[in-house]
C-alpha cells in the first residue's frame, strides 16, 4: 500500500507544484493526443459513414479488416511509421522522424480505424428507423450519412472521446518514432515507461494519476458544455 | 444545428492547433540541432542532462538524444536516423564502422559494472573477481537477471561469463532469467525477485527501488566499461549533420568536454572517468 | 377515371430476399384517389406502398411500374410517413425545413413554408422545440406537416395512427380529409376498418403478396368478396 499512498501525495504535490518541465510534457501530450484525435476523428467518422450508407464489392472484407484494426497494437504503428519515416525509408525525406508531428501522423493511424468503425456500426444503427424515411425526402447516399451524422451527435461526441483516450494513453507509437526526446518528443506515457524503468514506481504512478486527473478535467469540460446545450435546447425558443 | 459562437470557437481552436504543429515542424527545421543516438543507461545516469547544456553553452548547438539500447542505436544510425552515437559496446562499434557506417571511433570515457545482489549473498560472490562470482551464481544456481537486450550491458555480461568459463548455449545456470528489457526494469525484477544482476554504476546509484539489493562485486578491472562516440559516414548517409556532429565528437574529447564529465557526480560520488586519447 | 393514372403496376413482382412479397400484381392510381391498403400482416401491404412509392428500384423481379410524367416533365411529387415517425433530433422548425431543403426550396420560401406548415397542423408553437419531446401524436403530425410542406400530388401513408391514442388518431384524419379534399391523392394502409371506411373512397385488399379484392369501399363492406378477403374481414370485424 505504501507505494499507492506515496504516489498520490507525489500526484497531489507535482500538480500544486506546477512544475514547468511536468507541465511541458502535459502540453505537449494533449497536443499530439489532440491533433491526432482531431485527424483520426474526423477521417474515420468520415469513412465508417461512408462505409455504412454504400454498396460496393469487397465492402464486407473491408468491414473485416476494419474491425481487425481496432485491435491494431500501437508499438506496430510505431515500428511501421518508424520505418516508412526513416532516413532509409520511402519518406525519409520528409525529415519526420524523432519529431512530434511523426507522433501525431502515428497517433492518428492508430485512432482512425476506432473512429470508422464505430461511426459505420452507429450510422448502421441510424439507418434502420430513419433511413428510408430520409430516402423518401430525396436524401441520397451521402446526404443520408451526413443527417445520421447530425443526429447522432452525442453519441459521435463519446466516440471521440475514445479515441482520443486511445491516443493519449497509448506509449508503444509515440516512444518509437518520437525517441522520447528530452524537452523535444517526451509525452506524459513515455515519461511514465522511463520513470519505471528507472525503478522510480511512485513518480510513475503519480504521472499517471495526474494523466489520469488532466483527461477527468477535459471530461468535465465537455460535459458542463453539453449540460448548458442541453437546458438551452429544453426551453427557450432562439 | 451547431451555432454560429461554436463554430467560431471550433474554428479558432482548430487554428490554435495548426500553429501548435506548424511550432513544432518549425523548430524541427531549426539549423543547429543534432540527432545522437545513445542508450538508456547512459541517460538515465543522469549524464546529458549535465554534460548537453554545457556543450550548448559553447557551442550553441542543441543535441537530441534518443535513448535506446546499444544495438537498437547503432541499428538507427545505420538507418541514418542519427546523425552520431554514443555507445559502450566496443566490439559492436568497430564493426559498425569497419562496415563504413561510421568514420572513427573515439574513447571519450569509462564506468564500470558492478555485481548487485541480495545483502545476504547465498550464493558467497562478494569480493572483487567477477569471474569466480560468475562461477558461484552458476552453482548454486541462484537467481540472476540478464537483460538479454543486444545492450552493450548484455554483451558485457555474456564476456564475464565467458570468461567464467561457462557456456550460457550449452547449459544455463539453473536460476537464469532473461528479461529484453532495460537495466531499470532489471533491476525491479532482480529487487523483487532477489536475484543476481550486472548493473553499471550510474543507473544503480540513481535506482530508487533497491529492496534486499546491495553491490556485491566490484573494482573488477574487467568491469570497467568504455564509452565511444562515432559520427555516421556522410559517404553513407548525405543528409547527416556531418559538421555539427563532428563538433559534438571533437569537444566531448577536447580537455573542456572532459572536464564536464568529470565533474558529474550522483549523491557525491563520480560516475563516469574520462579517458579520451587512450 | 379518363386521365392516365400517375402511377400504375402491371403483373409486378417483388422479391425480398429469398421470399416473393408481390406476385403478379397489378393497380393503378389515379389522381384524387383515396385508397386503403387492408389484409393480414405479412401480406405485402407495406412492400406495396414502398414499391409505388419508388423505393424498390431493384427488387422489381417481373412487371412494370410505371410513373406518369407531368407538363414539365417531371415525376409527380411524393412523400411518405410511416407508423413511427421519424424525426432527427433538432428542432421541429428544422425537421420541416430539411424536407423543403431535399425538395430544392431556397432559403427565405423555405423559412415561409415551414411556418404555414406547422400552422396547418396546429404546431407553430412548438416550432423551437426539440422534436422527440413532442408526444408520438405531436409527432406525427409534425411528420404530416413535413410531407404537407412540399406540396406532394401522392401521400403514402403506412399505417400512420396504430401507435396513437385515439384522440391523437382523430387530429391525424381530420387532417388527411383536408388535404384529400384539397385534392391531395392518399395511398394508406391500415388495420383499422372505421378509419377505412371514413377516409378511403377505394378499398384495396391483399393476402400473401397477392391482390385479392379491389373495390369501392361501399363495395367492399357490402357486397359478397372473394374467400380469402372474405376471411380477412371476418376476423377483423368484431
Amino acid at each position: 500500500m505504501n507505494a499507492f499512498t506515496e504516489s498520490l501525495f507525489t500526484a497531489a504535490a507535482l500538480i500544486v507544484g506546477a512544475d514547468a518541465a511536468l507541465w511541458q510534457v502535459v502540453v505537449l501530450s494533449l497536443q499530439v493526443s489532440g491533433l491526432a484525435s482531431v485527424f483520426g476523428v474526423a477521417l474515420g467518422m468520415a469513412a465508417g459513414a461512408l462505409l455504412a450508407v454504400t454498396r460496393f464489392p469487397g465492402q464486407r472484407g473491408l468491414v473485416l479488416a476494419l474491425n481487425t484494426l481496432l485491435a491494431l497494437p500501437p508499438v506496430v504503428v510505431g515500428l511501421t511509421v518508424y520505418l516508412l519515416l526513416s532516413r532509409s525509408g520511402p519518406l525519409g525525406e520528409w525529415g519526420l522522424l524523432f519529431t512530434p508531428t511523426a507522433m501525431v501522423i502515428a497517433q492518428t493511424i492508430l485512432v482512425l480505424p476506432l473512429a470508422a468503425a464505430l461511426t459505420r456500426q452507429l450510422v448502421v444503427d441510424a439507418m434502420h428507423g430513419n433511413g428510408e424515411q430520409l430516402r423518401s425526402m430525396g436524401a441520397g447516399a451521402l446526404l443520408c450519412a451526413a443527417l445520421l451524422l447530425v443526429h447522432e451527435r452525442a453519441a459521435l461526441l463519446t466516440i471521440a472521446l475514445t479515441a482520443f483516450g486511445r491516443a493519449i494513453s497509448e506509449v508503444g507509437a509515440v516512444m518509437i518514432v518520437g525517441g522520447n526526446i528530452a524537452g523535444v518528443t517526451r509525452v506524459m506515457t513515455t515519461t511514465i515507461a522511463l520513470e519505471t524503468s528507472k525503478g522510480d514506481l511512485p513518480l510513475a504512478l503519480a504521472l499517471g494519476l495526474v494523466l489520469l486527473s488532466v483527461v477527468a478535467l477535459i471530461n468535465l469540460a465537455i460535459a458542463t458544455v453539453r449540460a448548458l446545450q442541453a437546458r438551452q435546447d429544453e426551453g427557450r425558443p432562439r | 444545428m451547431i451555432s454560429n459562437p461554436t463554430r467560431r470557437r471550433l474554428g479558432h481552436w482548430l487554428a490554435v492547433a495548426v500553429l501548435a504543429l506548424g511550432l513544432g515542424t518549425t523548430a524541427q527545421a531549426q539549423p543547429r540541432t543534432l540527432v545522437m543516438a545513445s542508450t538508456t543507461s547512459t541517460e538515465q545516469s543522469g549524464l546529458f542532462a549535465h554534460l548537453l547544456p554545457a556543450f550548448r553553452q559553447a557551442t550553441g548547438i542543441e543535441v537530441r538524444v534518443v535513448a535506446l539500447g546499444t544495438g537498437q542505436a547503432l541499428d538507427v544510425a545505420r538507418r541514418g536516423d542519427a546523425d552520431l552515437v554514443f555507445v559502450h559496446d566496443q566490439a559492436a562499434e568497430e564493426r559498425f564502422v569497419a562496415e563504413g557506417f561510421g568514420l572513427q571511433r573515439r574513447a571519450v570515457m569509462f564506468n564500470d559494472f558492478v555485481l548487485v545482489g541480495p545483502r545476504t549473498d547465498p550464493a558467497g560472490t562478494r569480493g572483487s573477481d567477477i569471474a569466480a562470482a560468475l562461477r558461484r551464481v552458476a552453482q548454486t544456481g541462484a537467481p540472476f537477471v540478464s537483460r538479454g537486450d543486444r545492450s552493450g550491458t548484455h554483451a558485457a555480461e555474456l564476456r564475464h561469463w565467458q570468461a567464467a568459463g561457462i557456456d550460457l548455449a550449452a547449459r544455463r545456470p539453473a536460476g537464469y532469467r532473461e528479461c529484453g528489457c532495460g537495466m531499470g526494469p532489471a533491476l525491479n525484477i532482480a529487487s523483487s525477485a532477489n536475484a543476481y544482476v550486472l548493473t553499471d554504476r550510474g543507473t544503480w546509484l540513481n535506482f530508487r527501488n533497491r529492496g534486499e539489493l546491495a553491490i556485491l562485486v566490484e573494482g573488477d578491472r574487467r568491469l570497467f566499461n568504455p564509452y565511444g562516440v562515432i559520427v555516421v559516414n556522410p559517404a553513407r548517409h548525405p543528409h547527416v549533420r556531418h559538421e555539427l556532429a563532428q563538433t559534438f565528437a571533437d569537444w566531448v574529447v577536447s580537455p573542456a568536454g572532459q572536464a564536464v564529465i568529470a565533474a558529474y557526480r550522483i549523491n557525491g560520488e563520480p560516475v563516469f572517468f574520462p579517458n579520451a586519447g587512450s | 377515371m379518363t386521365a392516365a393514372p400517375l402511377i400504375e403496376l402491371e403483373r409486378a413482382s417483388v422479391r425480398l430476399g429469398a421470399r416473393t412479397a408481390l406476385a403478379d400484381l397489378s393497380l393503378a392510381v389515379h389522381a384524387g384517389e383515396r385508397i386503403a391498403l387492408v389484409g393480414p400482416n405479412g401480406s405485402g401491404k407495406t412492400t406495396l406502398l414502398r414499391l409505388l412509392h419508388g423505393q424498390l428500384p431493384h427488387q422489381l423481379t417481373a412487371g412494370v411500374r410505371r410513373v406518369a410524367r407531368g407538363a414539365d416533365g417531371r415525376e409527380p411529387r411524393q412523400a411518405m410517413l410511416f407508423q413511427r415517425p421519424f424525426l432527427l433530433r433538432l428542432s421541429v422548425r428544422r425537421n420541416v425545413e430539411l424536407a423543403l431543403w431535399l425538395a430544392g426550396v431556397r432559403g427565405g420560401e423555405r423559412r415561409e413554408r415551414a411556418r404555414a406548415a406547422l400552422q396547418r397542423v396546429g404546431l407553430l408553437a412548438e416550432a423551437e422545440r426539440p422534436a422527440r419531446v413532442l408526444s408520438g401524436g405531436q409527432q406525427q403530425r409534425v411528420a404530416l406537416a413535413r410531407a404537407w410542406a412540399v406540396r406532394p400530388q401522392l401521400l403514402f401513408l403506412d399505417e400512420p395512427t396504430a401507435s396513437l391514442d385515439p384522440h391523437a388518431k382523430r387530429e391525424i384524419e381530420a387532417l388527411l380529409a383536408e388535404f384529400a379534399a384539397e385534392g391531395m391523392t392518399l395511398v394508406l394502409s391500415s388495420h383499422n376498418l372505421g378509419q377505412v371506411k371514413r377516409l378511403a373512397a377505394r378499398v384495396v385488399c391483399l393476402d400473401s403478396g397477392v391482390l385479392v379484392a379491389d373495390r369501392p369501399t361501399a363495395g367492399f363492406f357490402n357486397d359478397p368478396l372473394p374467400h380469402a378477403a372474405a376471411q380477412f374481414l371476418k376476423g377483423e370485424l368484431p
